[in-house]
């Protein structure tokens, strides 16, 4: 590949604590890599297992999750829900054919915009490191959508048997 | 065989990749089917009667009434009667779980067609001393050429193929539910019942197993997930999963009775997706996981370890209509 290889991350955050957090960064001109994009949830536990096989699936190369720190949701206990969501959602997407590292679920208050903002350039290098994901290419690719790849499986036959 | 002039609307039934199951619980509905053989023409039905292809391209566009079409689109051949069935259809049904989702042959999905061969013509049990594997073509040494159907990377679902008119889930659908179904269709024809919208899902509930078990629910606290057979005890009032055993009937459509949960055996999820479900094995994860008691991560991947097998568990019916592992991949942008 010629050009660097930028990773296109989803990142989805709580009302409460880290879309606060991402704020305070820009606020404090904290730098971080332009590679995420931030969606807004009211709670790191209206993350539905659905919304980051969608972004994986349509083209992201990761998903991060982000949440109040246990014991601080604003819901209670909805981010307990979020952790057990996101660790069987990681054993899931490893069976998938997907790195459990494309996927972290991180905790972050309204005040730490500085952790936030290193988390996101550790992530983004964490990813970069994996490479492209390329799913809706992998898709196509195995599915032959893309009007190679459906011969495959057809290989010559051993002398033996035409003779 | 084909028109005998009766003017009865015609009937149509096809297996692409599957069990023979779907046509048994047809046959099940009983004397039911003496209703079907009264109100139409049966003009295609291979597991039931004598019919070439050759008979369905003759036919003209739209001439066959009602086609209920299961099976999933495993290879060139199932996609051809797929196509050449939507073109001669009224109504195409995907019928049962592999033609609205790809139900068991869709768990192929996994893997790729090398894995996929090596486990069916190398493994251990085979004996297949030459490595012989499918060919789509071969030339004989006669110079003859011989060909089957190509098969395909990955299971595709009837609707990842063509147009469908309806869903009709389940493996296999249950026999009352055909038969409910039969009886719309034959009012319907009549003029004294009024089909439901296209893409309509039918012979179903619009809820979930959960509402139709008939087991008792509290407020579920999962400390340990075991399977069935390590249960030593299943309480036979109390709802599966509150016992640690994985049943799939929160996400699952209802329309079976919850026939699974009733008899002590957990809900597999045939049915399908629950009204309004994107990704059954997501939703299922959600459920199942949420009701993890533990806060702390250790002790929750301590209790996951009790689900051995995750993803063939979350999409042993709808893998085929995943959104990561669908026959076709997902549109962007809905």
């Amino acid at each position: 590949m010629s050009e660097a290889f930028e990773p296109v991350i989803i990142g989805f955050t709580c009302n409460w604590c880290s879309y606060r957090a991402a704020d305070l960064a820009g606020t404090a001109r904290v730098k971080y890599p332009p590679n995420v994009r931030l969606i807004r949830l009211m709670c790191s536990g209206r993350l539905d297992p659905t919304f980051v096989l969608k972004a994986l699936a349509q083209g992201a190369d990761g998903v991060l999750i982000t949440g109040c720190h246990p014991g601080e949701c604003h819901y209670i206990e909805q981010n307990y829900k979020a952790l057990r969501r996101y660790l069987l959602l990681r054993r899931t997407l490893t069976q998938m054919g997907i790195e459990p590292g494309r996927v972290k679920l991180v905790w972050a208050s309204a005040a730490e915009g500085v952790k936030l903002a290193k988390e996101i350039t550790t992530l983004v290098e964490e990813i970069r490191a994996l490479g492209p994901l390329n799913w809706p290419g992998r898709v196509k690719l195995a599915t032959g959508e893309n009007g190679t790849a459906v011969s495959q499986h057809t290989q010559s036959i051993p002398e033996e048997v035409t003779a | 065989m084909s028109d005998n002039g009766s003017g009865k609307p015609k009937f149509a039934m096809y297996w692409a990749a599957s069990c023979g199951g779907c046509e048994i619980a047809v046959l099940n509905i009983g004397e039911k089917i003496l209703d079907v053989d009264a109100a139409f023409d049966v003009v295609f039905w291979p597991v039931a009667m004598d019919a070439k292809y050759h008979d369905v391209e003759a036919m003209p566009d739209k001439s066959i009434t009602l086609t209920l079409f299961n099976g999933s689109i495993r290879n060139k051949e199932n996609e051809h009667l797929a196509r050449l069935l939507r073109q001669k259809s009224a109504i195409l049904v995907a019928f049962g779980s592999c033609a609205t989702e790809g139900c068991i042959p869709g768990m192929a999905n996994f893997s790729s067609t090398e894995e996929i061969f090596t486990a069916v013509y190398d493994s251990i049990s085979t004996d297949n001393p030459d490595g012989l594997r499918p060919q789509s073509e071969w030339m004989t040494p006669e110079g003859i050429a011989l060909t089957i159907p190509e098969f395909y990377p990955m299971i595709k679902t009837l609707d990842q193929v063509v147009d469908v008119d309806y869903y009709m889930p389940g493996c296999p659908p249950e026999s009352h539910q055909i038969a409910a179904v039969v009886d719309l269709v034959i009012k319907a024809l009549d003029g004294k019942a009024t089909l439901p919208p296209k893409g309509s899902v039918i012979g179903a509930g619009g809820s979930t197993v959960c509402d139709d078990c008939p087991r008792q629910r509290n407020v579920k606290k999962i400390n340990k997930f075991v399977r069935i057979h390590e249960v030593a005890n299943v309480d036979p009032a109390l709802c599966l999963l509150e016992q640690g055993i994985l049943c799939n009937g929160p996400a699952t459509r209802n329309g079976c009775g919850a026939l699974c949960p009733s008899v002590g055996a957990a809900c597999v999820g045939c049915y399908g997706p629950a009204a309004d479900v994107v990704d059954y094995g997501a939703r299922l994860m959600t459920a199942v996981a949420s009701v993890i008691d533990s806060r702390d991560p250790d002790e929750i991947e301590a209790i996951l370890d009790g689900i051995p097998d995750p993803a063939g568990s979350f999409y042993r019916f709808n893998l085929a209509h995943s959104l990561l592992r669908a026959g076709k991949p997902a549109v962007s942008g809905d």
